[in-house]
C-alpha cells in the first residue's frame, strides 16, 4: 500500500446536518441530553408551571380601584365568596405620588420629572458615542440644573458651583502658560486650580451667592433636604454618587498607580481607609455624629453627608475594579504609546485608559448596581428612602397589614434600573468589542 | 533559523552612508536592581546604517536599543540621539521618541482602534497634524507595506504579519529618522517572516538608519552593513557582514554562529 498522496481538487463547504441545527436540536443539546438533564428538564417545568399558577392569578387578579385594605378585602368577598385573596394593588394606585415623589407638594411634580427628564437626555451622548456631541452641553448643564429642580431657592449658589468649575480652569490655563517648559507644568497647574477652585467654594461662593439673592431673587420654591422622599431620593442619590464616583475613581486608580510617593501613598489610604468601614458606619459617623461634635447651629445637611459618603464609599471600590483593568492592559500597549512620543495625559486618555475601562466594565457596573440599591441604606438615619415611605404608608390605618404589594413593586422598580444598567453593560461590553482576542 | 530568508542577495551599492552622526553612545551601563545588565557600551551610529545586533538570549541586546528610546533608563554613561542628550528630562525624552520609530517583537497594536486610527494617533495629537493630512499620510505608508485594504479593520482581524507591517507602517507616520527593531519576526509564523522582512528591506534601501536586534542571519548579510554580537551585556564583536560570518574573532562568537548556522 502506497503511502503517497495527492490532492487534486478542494472540496466544497456543505450544510452542517439538519439533526444539529433549528429549535428540536436546540432542545435535545440543551436540555434531553442525558438522563440526568432530562430529569432535571421536567423537574423545573414542573416547578415553574407550581410557581406560575400560584403567583400570576394573585398578581393579576388583583384590585386596583379601593381606598383601603378593608376596601380591597371587601371586594374579593364579594367577587370570590369561597374567601380566596388576590393582590390589593389600589395601594399603589393611591399612594404612587408618595412612592414617586416624596413630599412634593403636586403643583412641585413638575420639578422632580424635569429633572429626570434632563438625566436621560444627558445620559444619552455619554452612553452612545454615535449620537451628536452638543448633547454634552445638556450633560454638563444638567449637573446644575438637576440640583437647582430638586432642591429649588434662588439660582445663584448653584450658579457660583458651576463658576467654581471655571476658576479652577482659568487657573489651570494661566499657571499651564506661565510654567509651560517646567518639569512639574502639570503638578503645579492642576494643584494650582484645584486650590484655586477649593477657595471659590469654600470662601467666595457663599457670600457672592448670598448677595446676588439680596439684589435679584431669581428662583424658584425651596425644598428643604428632609423632605426629599421616595424614589426622587433613591434616584437622586444613586445618580450623583454613580455620576461623580466615576471620575473620582479613575483619578484614585491612576493616583494609587502613580510613582509620585505621595500622590500614590495618599491615593492608597484613602481607597484603604474607605472600604475598611461598612458604608453604615461612614453614613451614621457623617450624619449622627458630626452634628453631634460641629459647634451648635451647624446644620448638617444629612442628604448632602449621605451623597458625598456614598460617592466616595463607590469612588473606593470602583477605583480597585479600574485599577484590575489597568494592570490587565499589557505592558507591551504602555511602550507603544511612549515609543510613538505620547506623554503621560494623552497614553492614559487614548490607549490605557479606554482598554481599562473596557476590561473593568462589568465591575464598574456591578459597584453602579450596588451603589443604587446601598441608596435604601440612608434608612437607618434618615426614614425617607422608598422602604421607609412604604413604613409610613403601611402606618396608616387605611393601608396596615399590607405586605406584599407594596415591597413588591418597590423591589420591581428597583430591579428595572438595575436589569436596564446591567443589560447595557453586555451591550456596552459587545460594542466595544474588536478582533477575535 | 539556519538558511537564509533572502533568496537574492540585495543590492546595497546606493545604500550610502553619511558621516553624519546619529546616535552616540559612550560608557553607557545600566543595571536591574544589582544586576550590570548593560556593560559599557560605547557604540556611534551613522545616519543611514543598517545595523543587525545579534546574540543569545540575556545577553542585553533588546536593553539596549530600549536604552536608546528611553523606554529603559541608563544609570551611567550617555547617549546623544540626532543631537539631543537622553536625560531624565521629560522634554528630551518626548523629542527623541517622536524621532525614533520603534517595531516591537509583539506588535503591540492599539487593539481598540482600527488599523487607520493607529497610524493617525501620533501624528494627530503629538505632532499636531491635521487629521485628513494625517490619514493622507498614513494610507501612503500602509500602502508601502502593502495593506491598505485593511485600513478599516482591528488588529485582532489581521494575521501577525500583517499587524507587524502595520505596525511599522504605524511608526514611519512618525517621519522619524531613526528605526528600532526589537525582535521583530520571532513571534511570527514563517510563512509571515518574510513578508516583514521584505517590508524592512525596502526601508533599508530607502536609507533609513536602522538598529534591528534579530536572529534573522539572512537578513543580516542581506541588508546590514555591519553585524553586533554581544554576550553579557557587552559588545563582544562587531564587523561588517560578511567578515562577520566568515570569520568571526572571538571564540564566543564562533560558538553562537556555529549553534545558529550549523544545523
Amino acid at each position: 500500500m502506497s503511502l503517497s498522496f495527492v490532492r487534486t481538487e478542494m472540496e466544497e463547504p456543505q450544510p452542517a446536518p439538519s439533526s444539529t441545527v433549528g429549535i428540536v436540536a436546540w432542545a435535545r443539546t440543551n436540555l434531553f441530553s442525558s438522563i440526568p438533564n432530562t430529569i432535571l428538564t421536567i423537574i423545573a417545568l414542573y416547578l415553574l408551571v407550581r410557581l406560575a399558577v400560584g403567583i400570576f392569578p394573585w398578581i393579576f387578579l388583583g384590585v386596583w380601584d379601593a381606598g383601603s385594605l378593608s376596601e380591597c378585602r371587601e371586594i374579593f368577598a364579594e367577587l370570590y365568596p369561597d374567601g380566596r385573596e388576590y393582590a390589593c394593588w389600589a395601594v399603589i394606585a393611591d399612594r404612587w405620588d408618595q412612592i414617586i415623589f416624596g413630599y412634593y407638594s403636586a403643583d412641585q411634580y413638575w420639578r422632580p420629572i424635569l429633572g429626570w427628564i434632563l438625566i436621560g437626555v444627558s445620559a444619552v451622548p455619554v452612553l452612545y458615542p454615535n449620537t451628536p456631541r452638543s448633547l454634552l452641553y445638556v450633560t454638563v448643564a444638567t449637573a446644575f440644573v438637576y440640583p437647582f429642580l430638586v432642591w429649588g431657592g434662588t439660582i445663584w449658589p448653584y450658579l457660583m458651583a458651576a463658576v467654581g468649575f471655571g476658576v479652577g480652569y482659568g487657573v489651570y490655563r494661566i499657571l499651564a502658560a506661565v510654567t509651560a517648559g517646567n518639569a512639574f507644568s502639570s503638578v503645579i497647574a492642576v494643584s494650582g486650580s484645584v486650590i484655586a477652585a477649593a477657595v471659590w467654594w469654600i470662601g467666595l461662593s457663599g457670600p457672592i451667592s448670598g448677595a446676588l439673592a439680596e439684589a435679584m431673587p431669581w428662583g424658584i420654591e425651596a425644598f428643604r433636604s428632609r423632605d426629599l422622599a421616595g424614589f426622587a431620593l433613591a434616584i437622586t442619590i444613586g445618580v450623583v454618587a454613580i455620576a461623580a464616583s466615576l471620575p473620582l475613581a479613575i483619578a484614585l486608580a491612576l493616583g494609587r498607580q502613580s510613582n509620585m510617593l505621595i500622590v500614590n501613598k495618599l491615593s492608597t489610604g484613602f481607597i484603604e481607609m474607605i472600604r475598611g468601614v461598612p458604608l453604615i458606619t461612614l453614613i451614621f459617623v457623617a450624619v449622627v455624629l458630626l452634628q453631634y461634635f460641629l459647634p451648635s447651629g451647624t446644620d448638617v445637611d444629612p442628604i448632602l453627608a449621605i451623597m458625598i459618603l456614598v460617592t466616595l464609599f463607590t469612588a473606593a471600590y470602583i477605583a480597585e475594579v479600574i485599577r484590575a483593568g489597568l494592570a490587565a492592559v499589557p505592558k507591551g500597549q504602555y511602550e507603544a504609546a511612549d515609543s510613538l512620543g505620547l506623554n503621560y495625559g494623552l497614553a492614559q486618555r487614548l490607549i490605557i485608559l479606554p482598554q481599562a475601562l473596557k476590561i473593568a466594565i462589568p465591575g464598574i457596573v456591578s459597584n453602579f448596581i450596588s451603589v443604587f440599591k446601598d441608596t435604601v441604606l440612608v434608612s437607618i438615619v434618615f426614614p425617607n428612602d422608598p422602604l421607609g415611605i412604604a413604613d409610613t404608608i403601611r402606618a396608616d390605618s387605611n393601608w396596615n397589614g399590607i405586605v406584599w404589594e407594596l415591597y413588591g413593586f418597590i423591589a420591581l422598580v428597583f430591579f428595572l434600573f438595575c436589569f436596564a444598567m446591567s443589560r447595557y453593560s453586555l451591550s456596552l461590553e459587545k460594542r466595544l468589542q474588536t478582533g477575535h482576542r | 533559523m539556519s538558511e537564509p530568508h533572502m533568496d537574492t542577495a540585495v543590492d546595497r551599492s546606493h545604500m550610502a552612508v553619511s558621516d553624519e552622526v546619529a546616535i552616540e553612545i559612550q560608557a553607557m551601563n545600566k543595571w536591574y536592581g544589582e544586576f550590570h545588565v548593560l556593560k559599557n557600551i560605547d557604540l556611534t551610529v551613522y545616519q543611514g546604517e543598517r545595523i543587525v545586533i545579534c546574540g543569545p538570549s540575556g545577553s542585553g541586546k533588546s536593553t539596549l536599543i530600549r536604552c536608546i528610546n528611553a523606554l529603559e533608563e541608563h544609570q551611567k554613561g550617555s547617549i546623544v540621539v540626532d543631537g539631543t542628550l537622553l536625560s531624565s528630562d521629560l522634554k528630551n525624552i518626548d523629542k527623541i521618541r517622536s524621532e525614533v520609530g520603534m517595531c516591537f517583537q509583539h506588535f503591540n497594536l492599539f487593539p481598540h482602534l482600527t488599523i487607520l486610527e493607529n497610524c493617525t494617533l501620533a501624528p494627530i495629537w503629538v505632532r499636531k497634524t491635521p487629521k485628513k493630512e494625517a490619514e493622507e499620510t498614513a494610507m501612503h505608508f500602509l500602502e508601502k507595506v502593502k495593506i491598505p485594504d485593511q485600513a478599516n479593520k482591528y488588529p485582532g482581524q489581521l494575521s501577525g504579519g500583517q499587524q507587524q507591517r502595520v505596525a511599522i507602517a504605524r511608526s514611519l507616520c512618525m517621519k522619524p529618522r531613526i528605526m528600532l527593531f526589537d525582535e521583530p519576526t520571532s513571534a511570527l509564523d514563517p510563512e509571515m517572516i518574510k513578508e516583514v522582512l521584505d517590508t524592512m528591506i525596502g526601508l533599508a534601501e530607502e536609507g533609513m538608519t536602522m538598529l534591528c536586534v534579530t536572529h534573522e542571519m539572512g537578513f543580516a548579510q542581506a541588508v546590514a552593513n555591519r553585524v553586533i554580537f554581544m554576550d553579557a551585556g557587552q559588545i563582544v564583536e562587531q564587523n561588517e557582514p560578511h567578515a562577520f560570518f566568515n570569520n568571526p574573532q572571538n571564540d564566543r562568537t564562533k560558538l553562537f554562529l556555529s549553534q545558529i548556522l550549523g544545523h
